[in-house]
């Protein structure tokens, strides 16, 4: 399978060693956001953002997830044969977000409520995949599981400003604090389903004009183009 | 009797278009957002996706109901239906590929590069997630499955349309991609949220 020449935006780094720690915490940091630079697991980001703390929230369970996962992987990478390495990557990522989300049952049952069923929906989210497919499978377990905290500390950082803004433009509070002075009536429009791609879009074109260059390209979801998917076409169970 | 009947039928109906347009699947719901903005630049792949993922949908959630109530629920296992259905979905995914493009090449050459993108489409798994939230039962899995992949579809289509204009305008480079695509959804977005609150809870 020759998907890794195909990759549009992997590190350009030796093949054999992995980056740098300092690298990878600036690439998932910064340099490759995964939700305002890949535009990688946009549901999540458009669904939950409408208070900070359920951005907050989803965002620090996707990265323990995508930690736990890129270590795992990372550590079974010679063992999982490269024909059913999707499927055994969507167990491994399964697993850990059903413990996940059995914890925050036990532990924050309000979040879970407000998070409901994008808790399990976690195992879907390209993020991890791309991960895995990315990072976990080429290099060692520590530095992967750098990657996946790095990585999933970006999606955090994205998750938690949008659902900022949304929530005091939207609601005029901040974790449920009364932010704005009376005579400000807050723009419901903004906590409800449009508000979500108003603000995402905002985003977007705040970056796209900061970096002077189109963020994503055409495609919104790198990993599910059928041109240069790596984590869809030939790979689910083994391919053609 | 004939009373009862009316009562199931007008359930059915509620279901059904509650399912297209009050919940919309991408524009309330924000689920399969990959789809509704990877594959939305030509009408006619927006169509063929929509399709697949509606057809697909109903495989899934038929299955995924059978599964869970036959297999999870009687053993106590069910921390493991986010693991069986994810399982499920890839199962049938590879299972449809292979039987369409041995049985129906036609169909294959029209829906099969769609049908590998699915398994990431968090629409198909979070379809029978919700069925299984609100204790459906067999038939009204299958009617608010077939509501929320038509929704699905239709949402597609509905978007790819208004994106093949967008193509043609001329818009800011830092608007144009999928930043502008999110603008033109909160259009779409907000005219569908005109139908909240249709049927009463």
């Amino acid at each position: 399978m020759s998907t890794q020449a195909e990759v549009p935006f992997t590190f350009v780094l030796p093949k054999e060693k992995a980056p740098k720690p300092k690298a990878i915490v600036i690439a998932g940091l910064i340099k490759e956001n995964p939700t305002l630079k890949m535009v990688l697991g946009c549901c999540p980001t458009l669904a939950v953002t409408t208070a900070a703390p359920n951005g907050l929230g989803l965002g620090l369970a996707t990265a323990l997830v995508l930690t736990m996962s890129n270590f795992v992987i990372s550590l079974l990478r010679n063992v999982i044969p490269d024909k059913v390495r999707i499927p055994s990557y969507i167990v491994i990522i399964a697993g850990f977000v059903t413990i996940i989300m059995y914890v925050l049952k036990a532990y924050f049952p309000a979040l879970d409520k407000s998070l409901g069923i994008y808790i399990p929906l976690i195992v879907a989210n390209c993020i991890l995949l791309a991960r895995a497919e990315m990072f976990a499978s080429k290099f060692g377990p520590f530095s992967s599981a750098l990657d996946g905290l790095a990585m999933g500390l970006g999606f955090t950082i994205a998750l938690f400003s949008i659902a900022t803004v949304r929530e005091i433009l939207g609601n005029g509070t901040w974790f449920g604090i009364p932010m704005t002075p009376h005579f400000f009536s807050p723009a419901v429009l903004l906590i409800l389903p449009p508000g979500g791609f108003l603000a995402f879009g905002i985003v977007m074109v705040i970056m796209n004009y900061l970096t002077r260059g189109k963020v994503g390209g055409d495609v919104a979801c790198a990993t599910c183009n059928p041109e240069n998917s790596h984590c869809a076409p030939d790979s689910i169970l083994g391919g053609k | 009797m004939m009373n009862e009947l009316g009562t199931i039928v007008g359930q059915i109906i509620i279901t059904m278009l509650s399912a297209i347009l009050v919940e919309n699947l991408v524009l309330s719901r924000f689920l399969g957002m990959c789809p509704f903005l990877g594959v939305t630049q030509k009408t006619s792949t927006a169509a063929g996706m929509g399709i697949a993922v509606a057809a697909v949908l109903m495989i899934v959630a038929a299955l995924a109901w059978i599964v869970n109530v036959t297999l999870l629920v009687p053993n106590n296992l069910e921390f493991l239906q986010t693991m069986s259905y994810i399982l499920i979905i890839a199962a049938v995914v590879q299972f449809l590929e292979t039987v369409l493009r041995k049985f129906i090449p036609p169909l294959y050459k029209a829906l099969g590069i769609y049908l590998p993108l699915i398994t990431t489409n968090c629409a198909v798994l979070g379809i029978p997630l919700i069925n299984t939230q609100r204790g459906y039962d067999f038939g009204m899995t299958l009617v608010y499955t077939l509501g929320a992949g038509l929704g699905f579809a239709m949402a597609l289509v509905l978007f790819s349309g208004v994106r093949e204009r967008m193509a043609k305008s001329d818009i800011p480079a830092s608007l144009q991609g999928v930043s502008g695509a999110l603008f033109a959804a909160t259009l779409v977005s907000m005219s569908f949220f005109g139908f909240q609150g249709l049927f009463a809870k």
